[in-house]
């Protein structure tokens, strides 16, 4: 088992160093490092989906020279629980991204990309099966600089610069809270071993809930937790789209893997813990989903779509903490399996998602949604796939959004009936996951709406053209990946028993047993769900025939009697969601600038420009970096670029420590 | 209970749901003086309407099409989800009420969709409108069902419970009792009156929507559907006659302490108390006007506010 694992790891690895060194010669590199890595990572899928069926955990264990590290593996449910998304979403990027990228081979040196992408599912694989501390820094950063050079693909322009920069800097400011992390747990524990961690159990002190606050910050830095998540809409938009698909859907998810598998470590947890992730899980999740109905540009507004569904993980999980906090076992377990599906689900359609705004970017050339238009007619596979995953991002039955959602409503709803604190926090989250639905539901018609349906509002959206077949294809087989999720649920929950048993510290019984208070429920759905299409299938036969033989008419848009509407006449992105976002104008602060026609017939051009920055960039992090810069110029002096003066502080530096030491 | 008395529900609704709107528009004539319309008038248009064929805008796509079918086909399983007061619904599980708002979303996303298909204005216009009253009035209906879910049970003071309960619709229905009734009055009173704020405008009345304005721009829900026509539009307005029904059930189960245990007398005070609410509907529409629609959110926001109250006094009270 452990063999196919690590093959599968060297085919991704060796197909990526030798694309890099078949260099510019792009087509050949494209071909060698995406098929490597697809066939890599489907070999990977294999022993993972196989811990689900025989339970046999994998260990490897190998002495590393390194002080404190050891080159120690374990795929434990929990880690193929993450190895399954990782892989399986690695797979279809790769396929997509081998025609993605062709136009790019005059311009760019692909196999560089590719050698990138492939060390990036790498890493990610070995972070989540990483049991050492030092190893899991290790392969954590080199999956942060692996994804930072993917991002910075076309880097000769300057917003991606920028994008690239905020990047760098925030996942390197959440890496040093896991530095600080871990450096506390192997205090502790004497070791940076996780068996070890684990056996030590810190109990209820101080220094667990340090230990928890530490993860929080560093694993949420990744997972785009709000106030942490500024980089996710900068770096999003500027990655090549089977990048974003593969950072927003799997990458972002080994935060919410840490966090995790440091609760693990951390048993048992207070009831603040839970308490906090759920606040954090609700102004993810609320905020994010505002901010995305602000934006214009297509993947931006998918990028904050990822923070709000990271907040609905978090909601999930915080539950599932209070649940073992309070002592409600249901709550835990069903709070948990909540969140966990959750992250499988959104690596599914939010992949899809950004796979369906790759292929619109790369018929258009444009991410501004108000260019866009009547995609529909020309890209009609694409539409159809984009349309699911907009059903499925909104937690609409009959999809897999749906189960994941419905997990944390009767955790929520489950929580009401208890006494104590868990009633209040229950009720707060159904309001919020209510509010989220809606906004969700506002925000992906308008942007179904606005790029597919309707007319054409410019000439590129006029001349667009239906993506290549290997495009159309890896969408198809996300979007299936939803549909199966739904259908299956009833099965899944069993599945599942292994990682919650894992994670809550309960035996397998008993997370069984309060699992399968869940079963019956999920089977109704279920079939409700196929009763749904079944209808909808039988009114179509039913209008059809009542149609069949009648003069069907088509004419112009009804447009109250006149009679040349244009493209113009349509709503925008902008205009359909300004009722909601003057409604949170406090929080959004979109900035407008509007020149009003003037006089009964206008000369000058009016115009309307609107513009939502992030409210934690402008007004948190800005200011407070730039505060920084001006304090830290004050002590330009010192860095005269002369050796000697290096030298001498070093000197000086030694000497006070030998000073102060004796 | 036989095994017969859960489709009572899906099969009136069926049936005498396009009744509802006679009713509203009945009351509504009777105040205003007027001759109005005839009680059965629905029935009649709808008939009319499945017979005629059907115009289709040169815009659109299948989406489109796609809209009145997924709309009719959501509310029609919701309605397999609602009881009526102590009569159990057809598919009732725990958690149901989540699947049937979560249904009436899907059916908002499609009919939204196919507006924006036509790249019509007006019909952007009423799909803008439609989502952003939503979004207040969905954690209003949720909440109110989740006050509802913890009246007449006997909290645990102390001790933990070990096995929660999760009950269906129904089941939550069933228990309220007059004696219920007698102890936690304010709680149910607070939620009907939020969830009738939801009623309003979930079914476009007065003071949310104007069923019967003729000026495009003030409209919400008849704007979004005005490129439908034939057999498309008859499901529409069927649809909406039965999510009417829907929510004049869940109001009257509410509302009316009967449960005692016969079929037909449960059944038939809640069919009254279905009747008696669309006559103050009508009343209501006879006597207001439709409220600007920057004051809509208002309104809603305080079905929330009342939700959330009720939501508190039955958690600490």
């Amino acid at each position: 088992m452990g063999i196919l694992f690590f093959t599968s790891l060297g085919v991704i690895q060796f197909s990526g160093l030798f694309a890099l060194a078949l260099g510019r010669q792009s087509r050949l590199a494209n071909s060698v490092g995406s098929g490597g890595a697809l066939v890599g990572a489907l070999i990977g899928l294999v022993p993972a989906v196989r811990l689900f069926f025989t339970g046999q955990i994998m260990t490897v264990y190998r002495p590393w020279n390194i002080p404190y590290g050891s080159l120690s593996f374990q795929i434990d449910a929990l880690s193929a629980f993450f190895l399954l998304p990782i892989f399986l979403l690695s797979a279809v990027c790769a396929a997509y991204g081998a025609q993605y990228l062709l136009p790019y081979r005059e311009t760019k040196n692909l196999g560089a990309s590719w050698f990138f992408f492939n060390t990036l599912v790498v890493s990610m694989a070995l972070v989540v099966t990483a049991r050492n501390g030092i190893l899991f820094l290790m392969t954590w950063e080199i999956m942060s600089l692996a994804s930072y050079f993917l991002v910075t693909f076309e880097h000769e322009k300057n917003q991606v610069q920028h994008a690239g920069w905020i990047y760098l800097t925030a996942t390197h400011l959440g890496t040093a809270c896991l530095l600080a992390l871990f450096v506390l747990l192997a205090r502790e524990s004497g070791s940076m071993d996780f068996d070890r961690f684990e056996s030590l159990r810190f109990h209820t002190d101080a220094i667990a809930g340090m230990a928890f606050v530490l993860a929080l910050i560093g694993f949420g830095t990744k997972a785009g937790f709000m106030p942490l998540h500024v980089w996710l809409p900068e770096a999003h938009p500027a990655a090549p789209s089977h990048v974003s698909a593969l950072m927003s859907g799997v990458m972002i998810k080994t935060g919410i893997y840490g966090l995790v598998r440091i609760l693990e470590f951390l048993t048992f947890p207070e009831a603040w813990w839970g308490g906090v992730l759920m606040i954090i899980g609700l102004t993810s999740g609320i905020l994010g989903v505002l901010f995305a109905l602000a934006q214009h540009d297509l993947k931006r507004l998918l990028a904050y779509h990822s923070v709000e569904n990271i907040g609905i993980i978090a909601m999930g999980l915080g539950l599932g903490l209070f649940g073992i906090a309070t002592r409600h076992p249901v709550l835990a377990c069903l709070g948990f399996a909540g969140g966990l599906l959750h992250v499988i689900n959104h690596a599914l359609f939010k992949g899809l998602l950004f796979l369906g705004a790759g292929a619109v970017l790369h018929a258009t050339h444009t991410r501004n949604m108000d260019q866009l238009g009547g995609l529909i007619t020309r890209m009609p596979w694409t539409a159809g796939a984009f349309a699911l995953g907009s059903v499925a991002i909104c937690g609409l039955p009959p999809l897999n959004g749906f189960i994941s959602e419905f997990f944390i409503y009767v955790c929520s709803y489950a929580a009401l009936g208890s006494p104590d604190i868990s009633g209040p926090a229950g009720a707060g989250i159904i309001m919020g996951l209510a509010m989220i639905g809606t906004l969700a539901v506002a925000c992906f018609t308008k942007v179904f709406g606005v790029v597919f349906l309707g007319v054409p509002r410019t000439a590129c959206a006029e001349q667009a053209h239906e993506s290549g077949w290997i495009m159309v294809v890896s969408m198809i087989i996300l979007a299936l990946g939803c549909v199966g999720v739904a259908g299956a649920a009833p099965w899944i929950v069993s599945l599942m028993n292994p990682v919650i048993a894992r994670i809550t510290g309960f035996s397998a019984g008993v997370v069984h047993g309060h699992l399968t208070i869940i079963q019956q429920p999920l089977e109704s759905v279920t079939r409700i769900s196929a009763l749904l299409l079944a209808g909808i299938a039988g009114l179509a036969l039913i209008r059809h025939r009542l149609l069949a033989r009648k003069a069907v008419a088509q004419s112009p848009t009804w447009d109250c009697g006149y009679s040349q509407p244009t493209a113009r006449m349509q709503y925008t992105a902008s205009s359909y969601a300004q009722p909601l976002t003057r409604m949170f104008g406090a929080f959004l602060q979109t900035q407008c600038q509007y020149a009003a026609p003037d006089g009964f017939f206008p000369q000058a051009q009016s115009h309307l420009h609107t513009h939502t920055d992030d409210l934690f960039t402008r007004r948190i992090y800005e200011p407070v970096f730039r505060t920084m810069v001006r304090l830290l110029h004050g002590l330009y002096w010192m860095q005269q670029g002369h050796v000697q003066v290096y030298v001498l502080y070093i000197a000086i530096t030694l000497l006070f420590l030998l000073v102060w030491t004796l | 209970m036989n095994i017969l008395h859960p489709l009572l529900n899906p099969i009136l609704a069926l049936f005498l749901a396009p009744l509802l709107p006679g009713i509203i528009n009945r009351t509504k004539a009777i105040v205003a003086g007027r001759t109005g319309q005839p009680l059965l008038q629905l029935y009649y248009d709808l008939f009319r309407l499945f017979q005629k064929s059907a115009v289709y805008s040169l815009t659109v796509s299948p989406i489109f099409k796609a809209g009145p079918l997924v709309g009719l086909a959501c509310i029609v399983m919701g309605l397999t989800l609602v009881p009526m007061g102590g009569i159990p619904s057809l598919f009732g599980f725990a958690g149901d009420l989540v699947v049937l708002a979560y249904l009436m979303g899907l059916a908002r996303f499609f009919t939204v969709a196919a507006a924006l298909d036509t790249g019509s204005a007006f019909e952007g216009m009423g799909a803008s409108r439609e989502v952003q009253f939503s979004v207040l009035a969905e954690p209003a209906l949720l909440l109110g069902l989740a006050a509802i879910s913890q009246v007449g049970l006997i909290r645990p003071l102390t001790a933990l419970p070990t096995a929660i309960p999760l009950e269906s619709l129904s089941e939550m229905l069933a228990r309220l009792s007059m004696s219920v009734w007698m102890a936690d009055g304010t709680v149910l009173l607070l939620t009907s009156a939020a969830l009738f704020i939801v009623m309003l405008a979930e079914n476009c009345r007065i003071p949310v929507d104007d069923p019967t304005t003729h000026l495009e721009l003030t409209m919400i829900h008849e704007v979004m559907v005005l490129d439908h026509s034939g057999p498309d539009f008859g499901m529409i307005l069927y649809a909406a006659a039965l999510k009417l029904w829907i929510f004049l059930a869940l109001l009257a189960g509410l509302l009316i302490p009967v449960r005692t245990g016969n079929f037909w007398m449960d059944g038939a005070s809640i069919l009254i108390g279905m009747v008696v609410i669309a006559i103050g509907i009508g009343v209501i529409e006879s006597i207001n006007g439709r409220l600007r629609l920057i004051r809509v959110p208002q309104l809603l926001a305080g079905a929330l506010v009342l939700s959330v109250m009720a939501l508190v006094m039955v958690l600490w009270g």
